[in-house]
């Protein structure tokens, strides 16, 4: 017998994480804003890959791509892109020390920063600087507080 | 055991239809004008969240404001009322100004400066990537917002809409990337391009000799040969020039007048066209 799989309260820390990038912020704060969909998403990718992967990704880039104005298509092929290699190695990332996930993490983000400025520069000629990078340092330190909440999160609830 | 090929197609294939959906977007977005009208149908599917998110600030302004005592009131009441006074009176000065001005254009047979309609407009949303700079306001069709027109707050020029739904619009800030429009220096009357860079904080002039005669402190008014934006208003104040002879073209930078990043009341401009065309119908 299955237990009901409670996919919608997946869904409910994702729009939490949706909300959290759209909301208001002082200017300094907002460059070093984490990319808190991406993260919550890299989370599930790595416990319940079955549930939430690439195309689930998709999507949810998109609604970025929507939220924040980026050429529509950039977020959701860097977030798709980037939640594809967390599926595919999530049993190595898994037995991962929380240090060793978010230094891995990291990488990831960076990646993820890599190929948004990429595309953008590609289509609207935006120019570098290294700002843009704070998001990537800002996240590894999310990550170990957020892996313990969305732990206990999907613990209590019985996600699955 | 490996649940994740169990079911559905697998994960490189999954990966491939994103690409492909994704560059399909992006080209539709970047490359076809279709997108202004998607786009907008999405801003407004997608603004109860933009409500949702800004509640937090909206509380937390709004029980600042309860709290603020009495006597802060009322100081700042006085200080409105003193502002609205001096302001009248130059009105009235400019108001004299303005005829005489228009008598004197009149008597040179010059076409004359006409001011359009206005529209006050509330900032809903401010989209917060580094990549764009974008505004959403809470005017639209059903207010006669129009596409590409020029909005300015009280410093000078902000930006100019790009897509408009029935009850909210979007503006392109002028420091986007994608966004530069036609000056003119006060001083000298020098005209140059300014183009964003995606920094709240500070423009770019374009394509000026090195030997033009600007200097720091130069205002830059909008000089309305790009056809968008009206004759005059304030945009930037030049900051930073540096001469590389090594460059084509001198590098100067210009800090715009409005405040970019925390402009919450705008005011809508009517596009200089339509009020070229609104006074030629005039007798």
């Amino acid at each position: 017998m299955r237990k009901p799989e409670r996919l919608g309260f997946i869904y409910l820390s994702v729009f939490v994480a949706l909300l959290l990038t759209v909301m208001p912020m002082p200017q300094m704060v907002k460059l070093a804003r984490p990319d808190w969909a991406l993260l919550v998403l890299m989370y599930w990718a790595m416990a319940l890959p079955q549930r939430v992967s690439v195309l689930t990704a998709f999507f949810t880039g998109f609604i970025v791509d929507v939220l924040v104005g980026t050429v529509l298509g950039v977020n959701a092929l860097a977030f798709a892109v980037v939640i594809f290699v967390v599926a595919q190695h999530h049993l190595k990332i898994r037995n991962f020390s929380v240090v060793q996930q978010s230094l891995l993490l990291g990488l990831l983000l960076a990646l993820y920063q890599l190929l948004l400025f990429w595309l953008s520069h590609f289509l609207t000629g935006v120019y570098f600087r290294p700002q843009y990078l704070w998001p990537v340092l800002t996240g590894m330190l999310v990550w170990p507080w957020l892996f313990w909440l969305l732990r206990r999160y999907r613990r209590q609830l019985k996600i699955q | 055991m490996n649940q994740i090929y169990s079911r559905g197609p697998s994960l490189p294939l999954r990966l491939f239809l994103a690409v492909v959906l994704s560059a399909g977007l992006m080209f539709l977005d970047r490359f076809t004008d279709s997108s202004t009208q998607l786009r907008s149908y999405l801003t407004s599917a997608v603004s109860p969240l933009f409500y949702v998110a800004s509640l937090p600030q909206a509380l937390f302004s709004g029980a600042s404001e309860q709290f603020m005592s009495q006597q802060a009131v009322l100081d700042e009441n006085a200080r409105l009322k003193e502002t609205l006074l001096q302001q009248s009176g130059q009105l009235q000065l400019l108001r004299f100004l303005q005829q005489e001005n228009e008598k004197l254009r009149a008597l040179l047979g010059s076409s004359a400066v006409v001011s359009g309609e206005r529209l006050v407009a509330e900032v809903l949303a401010v989209y917060s990537h580094p990549f764009s700079h974008q505004v959403v306001l809470n005017k639209g069709s059903k207010d006669g917002v129009t596409e590409f027109q020029p909005v300015i707050d009280d410093q000078g020029v902000v930006g100019q809409i790009v897509s408009v739904g029935p009850t909210s619009s979007r503006a392109l800030l002028i420091s986007d990337n994608t966004h530069a429009l036609a000056v003119r220096a006060e001083r000298t009357g020098v005209r140059a391009l300014v183009e964003g860079l995606g920094q709240w904080d500070l423009l770019r002039v374009m394509h000026l000799p090195h030997s033009t005669d600007i200097r720091e402190g130069d205002r830059l008014l909008s000089s309305g040969l790009d056809g968008r934006f009206p004759e005059g208003y304030p945009v930037a104040k030049v900051v930073r020039i540096s001469q590389d002879a090594s460059q084509p073209f001198m590098v100067v930078y210009a800090e715009p007048y409005a405040q970019l990043d925390r402009v919450r009341h705008v005011l809508l401009l009517s596009k200089p066209d339509a009020a070229v065309a609104a006074a030629a119908e005039l007798p």
